[in-house]
């Protein structure tokens, strides 16, 4: 195949890539969206392995075939409130990925070739690679170098980095922020280690005199070490960084992980100079970036200061300047059958679910409750603020899995001047974005941070397990206000018992 | 009994010589009096208000039978704690403190102690010789009527309860002396149409009027002088009447205000039309301090319908309509004209149940705030609602108040519509100026300086890099710019599907690890590239498929 009809190929995969993501902007669109990307890639892979440079297909077909059934698997296997574990892994594929496909290139061409021709003969003498480098010696090989160590830089924080946020959002490390002493020191010599192996590797390279080479008693493609021993760092670098964010932060740190994992296969772009690599990896990239940019924004936070991390740790310290402040009022908690009264009476309810309804699992029987009061003519509708949950949007997939119709799922900016409107709110697992303080209390960490003003509705009532704070470890003012009920409880335990009310009045 | 009181009340200036240092609750008797005014059968609080007031620290007294006509038995309060005195002199003379509903008579004022504490309807602006005689007696008095509408008071909104009631009673006289159903039916025995009903002024009490006419089956028309009252009138479910001309008739506390003279024309051509073709008119238009203005003239009840109602609810101000006769029906031309002036007092239970929590909540609100130590009742004259509505204090009289600048959108007094008008626009700037905080020069500033640093290291690039680098930076930016407009529509619903289609995308590198694969069999990064491979179309198959497995689930 003519290298112009694998331009164009690739040209129509990168439009269908755009089309792609256009197409997620409406829940009418979005199937399409997705199978436009689908296409678009299958095109590429199709047509790169009908390229020239693709002679072999004994490693490459099992490869693409076990991949497909494994992915299919977890697919088809994986719970909803498990996508936020889903995605996370799967960044950490393209981290991985990236990082091999770097220090393959590397080692295939143009060092990578002699390498592998020193190793066959096994007599090559740096000497003798050096002067064919002399000569291959061009600013086109240094950026070149420069390119591979990039991609495998982010490819390799992108791995470790995603493998955490997996263990966290999972539950097998913990989620409170891990604080090393002295850590933005200990990022910073990390970071400069990288960037001097970087020089390194890059001069090795290109003279073909490696130091690190002497150590071994075998043959070593120049700068190889110094390659290595980055990407060891990067990786503990990845580790560091998501170690120190705390669990509420991870909706930031997976979307920063997606935008990271474009920026690698972009970089692995530039280094095969491939334009489809460039533009897809482009595309992702500045989609994570976005991505993590609405969730800061929706905390009021800087980038810098979430992923820096550490927020909400000083446990004691929050909780003791609440404490200063002392309670505003009295708790009023109420029964499950009472709240089955106030929701049959009631015109019109709002659902505020927070990752506390992930947890308890709460999303069915809220549905069936959802399902009973539209047949009553109440009209319900659900709050979803943006950092809610694990994973940006992770609410509204819940609430689609157990059947809720989008078209009572609103944004924060959408339904947030309904609430005065409204006859009962029912908070279900969320705090920190329903906390009054955030609009109030200048001295609150939360303060400024866009909250849903649930307070505003005739009754509140909100489903907790006991007064602990939430994750930003700020008292809630909600839960002393005078027309807020308390439901003590397990969520899927209240509700249930709510609904068995409703059902059987 | 009441252990934590006995600390000293520092600002109750001089009106009680002798006594100013110390003034503990337990001390302080709360008198509450039957009305003398006639048919005036509500009462300041219940029984069930006497319990918290206890709790306060006060002692209740509560003369004889003054619940009665609002269903309230003397055995009641004294079950919940409170004296009963049988003698309104006796019980005067002796409170501290005294709650009441109608202003009271000269005979009562002439009654109370020197220096107590009277709470009850005054209407300070019509009744300046009350508040001599009250200045005279040396009684300190906060109207109830002239309690600031703001969102702090709105507990203790005595006018926005009764009107609330009042409204509902309009819409019941009017049935009751229509002599036709409300509702529209299409029966065997013929047609019967539904009612049409006018309301003038949607405030509480006309909105309440909307409600309760709506809920009869009548059609509800409304007019409003202040256009934000729309909304709230066409969720009630009336239809807002237009007017083809633009005045703003927004006053201060939530009422409206005096509309100019072409206004005014505009208007009563309006209720003309009107009034030849609805069945009720209901008014309740009231501009503060000032008597009510005539709306309905003689001349437009003459066109009414004969059997029609008109309820006329400011007739104690005066009356909107020109034949209404406070307290009384007229029936001119067929036409009934109720000016009861005691709507809310017909339903008296209720309202002695809203007044007396609206009475216990603006006592609480006097004794200090909860977290204080001391629990003090206390005359605070820097309190935002105690001052406006304190009409007379020692021998001094303080109405009107003294205006306070009001701090823009904190606090305007307001009724609901505007409350939330109020609070939703700091609101609206504050998340623009989160945004724009640093707009204004400095953010020119550093815009500029963005593009100098960006212009600066584009042109070092143009100057060592190769073009075939230049090529694919080219693809690469403008791509990212292509990504970050498209990803901009994405509706954050869709956030999570977001996220692993471009991860699948993302898979795309396996095309870089295809490029590797053909190498040496024996080679290393062949066999990198086969695990690059695998991995990679893992995430290129589990991203796709769970993404259309979570898209399916979204139904409309």
């Amino acid at each position: 195949m003519p290298q112009t009809i694998l331009t164009v190929s690739y040209l129509l995969a990168s439009m269908l890539f755009i089309l792609s993501l256009g197409g997620l902007s409406t829940q009418e669109t979005a199937r399409r969206g997705n199978l436009y990307g689908a296409v678009g890639i299958l095109i590429a892979v199709i047509v790169t392995s009908l390229s020239p440079v693709v002679k072999d297909f004994s490693l490459l077909m099992p490869a693409v075939l076990i991949g497909t059934i494994i992915g299919a698997m977890l697919a088809a296997r994986v719970a909803m409130t498990s996508m936020p574990e889903l995605v996370a892994v799967l960044h950490s594929f393209v981290g991985l990925s990236a990082v091999l496909v770097g220090i393959g290139n590397f080692l295939q061409a143009p060092h990578g070739v002699v390498g592998a021709v020193g190793g066959a003969v096994g007599a090559a003498s740096t000497g003798a690679v050096s002067d064919v480098h002399a000569s291959a010696f061009s600013a086109m090989t240094v950026i070149h170098d420069v390119e591979i160590f990039i991609g495998v830089f982010i490819g390799a924080v992108t791995l470790t980095g995603s493998i955490m946020a997996f263990g966290k959002l999972r539950g097998s490390i913990s989620g409170n922020p891990l604080m090393l002493p002295g850590r933005h020191w200990l990022n910073l010599g990390m970071v400069a280690a990288a960037l001097w192996l970087g020089f390194l590797f890059v001069e090795s390279a290109a003279t073909g005199v490696d130091p690190f080479a002497e150590m071994f008693a075998f043959e070593v493609a120049p700068g190889l070490v110094p390659l290595l021993v980055m990407t060891a760092i990067a990786c503990v670098i990845g580790v560091h960084m998501v170690m120190a964010i705390g669990g509420a932060d991870m909706p930031v740190v997976v979307s920063m992980l997606n935008s990271y994992s474009g920026w690698a296969a972009a970089a692995a772009g530039f280094m095969l100079a491939n334009d489809l690599l460039i533009v897809t990896g482009a595309l992702v990239g500045s989609s994570g970036a976005i991505l993590s940019y609405i969730m800061c924004r929706a905390m009021n936070r800087s980038f810098i200061s979430v992923i820096l991390g550490g927020f909400g740790t000083g446990g004691g310290k929050p909780a003791a300047s609440a404490a200063a402040k002392g309670p505003v009022g009295e708790v009023i908690s109420v029964e499950a059958a009472e709240v089955a009264e106030m929701l049959e009476s009631s015109k019109s309810v709002i659902f505020v679910p927070g990752y506390g309804m992930a947890v308890a699992q709460a999303q069915h029987p809220i549905r069936e409750i959802t399902d009973i009061l539209r047949k009553k003519g109440v009209n319900v509708r659900f709050a979803i603020h943006p950092v809610a949950g694990r994973l940006p949007g992770h609410m509204n997939v819940l609430l689609a899995e157990a059947n809720v119709p989008y078209d009572i799922v609103f944004e924060m900016d959408e339904i947030n001047d309904d609430f005065p409107d409204t006859d009962v709110v029912i908070v279900v697992g969320a705090n920190d974005v329903v906390n009054p303080a955030a609009q109030t209390d200048e001295s609150s960490p939360i303060f400024g941070m866009p909250v849903l003003e649930v307070w505003k509705a005739k009754t509140c009532v909100v489903l907790k397990r006991g007064m602990a704070s939430g994750y930003a470890g700020v008292d809630n003012p909600l839960f002393y206000n005078s027309n807020t009920r308390m439901l003590f409880g397990d969520a899927k335990k209240s509700i249930d018992s709510v609904l068995r009310a409703l059902s059987n009045p | 009994m009441h252990e934590t009181v006995g600390a000293p009340a520092g600002d109750k200036p001089g009106e009680k010589p002798g006594e100013k240092t110390i003034n503990p609750p337990a001390n302080l008797r709360l008198g509450i009096p039957r009305e003398v005014f006639p048919g005036e059968r509500r009462v300041a609080i219940t029984p069930g208000n006497v319990e918290k007031f206890k709790k306060l620290g006060f002692e209740v007294a509560v003369q004889s039978e003054a619940g009665l006509a609002a269903g309230f038995d003397d055995a009641e309060y004294v079950k919940a704690g409170a004296l009963i005195v049988p003698e309104a002199k006796a019980l005067l003379s002796s409170a501290d403190v005294v709650l009441k509903v109608r202003a009271p008579s000269p005979g009562e004022i002439a009654m109370l102690k020197a220096g107590a504490f009277l709470v009850s309807f005054v209407m300070p602006a019509q009744n300046p010789e009350l508040l001599k005689q009250l200045a005279g007696a040396k009684v300190s008095t906060l109207a109830l009527d002239a309690i600031p509408r703001t969102t702090r008071a709105q507990k203790m909104d005595v006018l926005s309860s009764m009107a609330n009631l009042a409204g509902y009673r309009a819409v019941v006289e009017a049935a009751a002396a229509f002599s036709r159903p409300f509702t529209g039916q299409i029966t065997a025995a013929g047609k019967m149409p539904p009612a049409k009903i006018m309301i003038i002024g949607a405030g509480v009490a006309g909105l309440a009027a909307i409600g309760a006419g709506r809920a009869l089956g009548a059609i509800v028309r409304a007019f409003d002088t202040r256009p934000e009252v729309k909304d709230q009138i066409t969720s009630m479910g009336a239809e807002f009447l237009e007017l083809n001309f633009h005045e703003d008739g927004t006053g201060e506390g939530g009422y409206a205000k005096v509309m100019s003279p072409e206004f005014i024309k505009a208007e009563m051509e309006l209720f003309a039309n009107q009034a030849k073709e609805v069945d009720i008119i209901i008014t309740t238009a009231l501009i503060p301090g000032i008597k009510a203005p005539v709306l309905i003239t003689a001349a437009m009840v003459e066109s009414m319908r004969r059997g029609s109602v008109i309820v006329d609810m400011a007739a104690e101000q005066g009356g909107n309509c020109e034949l209404t006769r406070p307290g009384q029906v007229a029936v001119v031309h067929g036409v009934s004209i109720i000016g009861f002036t005691d709507l809310a007092s017909r339903m008296a239970s209720q309202a002695s149940q809203l007044l007396g929590n609206n009475m216990y909540n603006l006592i609480e609100s006097m004794c200090g705030k909860p977290k204080d130590e001391v629990k003090a009742f206390h005359i605070d004259l820097e309190d935002d609602i105690v001052r406006p509505a304190l009409v007379t204090h020692g021998s001094d009289v303080t109405w009107p108040p003294p205006k306070k600048p009001v701090p823009a959108g904190v606090d305007k007094p307001a009724p609901k519509a505007t409350v939330a008008a109020a609070t939703s626009a700091p609101h609206a700037a504050k998340s623009k100026s989160g945004h724009g905080a640093k707009s204004g020069p400095a953010k020119g500033s550093k815009v500029a300086v963005f593009w100098l640093i960006a212009s600066g290291i584009l042109w070092w690039l143009g100057t060592v890099a190769p073009a075939e680098f230049l090529n694919h930076l080219t693809v690469f930016i403008l791509a990212c710019f292509i990504g970050w407009q498209v990803v901009w529509n994405v509706s954050p619903a869709l956030h999570t599907p977001l996220m692993s289609v471009t991860n699948a995308i993302s898979g795309i590198i396996v095309v870089g690890a295809m490029l590797q694969i053909s190498g040496p069999v024996e080679h290393i990064s062949t066999w990198l590239s086969a695990v690059a491979v695998l991995v990679a179309t893992i995430n290129i198959s589990g991203g796709f498929l769970v993404t259309q497995r979570m898209l399916k689930m979204f139904r409309r």
